[in-house]
């Protein structure tokens, strides 16, 4: 996810990830990474990305960073709990994956090129 | 069309989903969604963030989520329905470029097996957990795409260099969505989405033209081009067979 400062609100990492911050640590599904030196409703990205092994990369003139994704157990999958992603549709309005529950969802992905 | 797959399964509680992965976003994807009028979630995913979390490497790919949310499927080509099929190479105009003969001649080796990926489909909606096509928690980790942090390291390049195109900054997307390329080097994605904004005309064909203009080939800024690198790793080995 890409990021404007070093100080990230944990709604945004979440939303963003799809890890989720309990008293455990950051957990997906059934996994949970232990955090330390956290507190409070924001998160410090550079202890966040040191103990969960996510890769952070910046532009230094530009002021902004990118947290990538994880490699947990050398797999894309840490988990087969799918992440709640949210994303917009052509007017801008956001799509929650979870809002499905209950039905069999097949994600297609395509592109126009 | 998926569309019509998506109407025959909708009353056996299936729904359909797609997603544009596009750095261009709406931009890029308008003509194609206002076309196809689809009746389901139709989304758009600027940085391709299937990617990170799915492990989405080419298109057309799907992923199967039961009731419970779960991932009995992960990320893997989906053929679409046969009305779908490439067009013979015979049928193109004879004044087409030299480059999309070359690109539809490779586009035809490129081998799916869709008949018994829809097949698949149909068995897991109406059979779910007993179907042989859904797998356990276990081999739905086991069967996604690898990843070390070096090409985890790779996705984040990606998603700076999609930031850079959206502020116009396209030095720095270059820089970052060819340091994405190296570190990622099975994404097809990442790769042809960095082509894609190098467009070729303004036809319907500029963004597929994926490589150097004709004669212009030291300003290409890539180290490969559609037709090279599929000529490189086979058009057999383009997508991952859903059946290995």
């Amino acid at each position: 996810m890409l990021l404007k400062s070093l100080t990230l609100p944990v709604a945004d990492f979440e939303q963003g990830t799809g890890w989720k911050i309990k008293p455990e640590g950051a957990c997906k599904g059934d996994v949970c990474i232990p955090l330390r030196g956290q507190s409070g409703n924001t998160l410090d990205v550079e202890k966040l990305a040191h103990d969960m092994g996510l890769p952070l990369v910046s532009e230094a003139s530009e002021q902004c960073w990118a947290l990538g994704p994880d490699a947990i157990g050398g797999k894309t999958l840490a988990t087969a709990v799918a992440p709640n992603l949210a994303l917009p549709d052509l007017d801008g309005n956001l799509f929650s994956l979870s809002s499905l529950k209950g039905k069999k969802v097949l994600v297609y992905a395509w592109a126009p090129y | 069309m998926w569309q019509a797959l998506r109407e025959e399964l909708a009353p056996q509680g299936f729904e359909l989903i797609t997603v544009g992965m596009d750095t261009l976003g709406a931009e890029g994807c308008r003509t194609a969604i206002e076309a196809a009028r689809p009746t389901h979630p139709a989304l758009i995913d600027k940085h391709h963030v299937l990617a990170d979390v799915f492990g989405v490497v080419n298109i057309p790919s799907s992923i199967w989520i039961d009731e419970d949310g779960m991932i009995v499927r992960p990320a893997e080509a989906a053929p679409p329905p046969p009305t779908d099929a490439v067009p013979a190479a015979t049928q193109m105009p004879e004044d087409t470029p030299q480059r999309l003969k070359e690109m539809r001649a490779e586009a035809m080796k490129i081998t799916t097996n869709a008949a018994d990926y829809h097949a698949a489909l149909r068995d897991w909606v109406t059979q779910g957990k007993d179907s042989a096509f859904a797998m356990d928690n276990e081999t739905a980790i086991a069967r996604s795409r690898p990843r070390n942090a070096e090409q985890a390291l790779g996705h984040a390049h990606f998603e700076l260099a999609t930031h850079f195109v959206t502020e116009g900054k396209r030095d720095l997307a270059v820089k970052h969505f060819r340091a994405a390329h190296e570190r990622v080097p099975d994404n097809w994605n990442f790769r042809r989405q960095a082509w894609s904004l190098e467009p070729v005309g303004d036809g319907p064909m500029a963004r597929f033209w994926q490589g150097p203009r004709p004669e212009a080939e030291a300003q290409w800024p890539y180290e490969g081009d559609w037709v090279t690198d599929i000529k490189r790793e086979g058009a057999q080995n383009y997508y991952d067979s859903w059946q290995a």
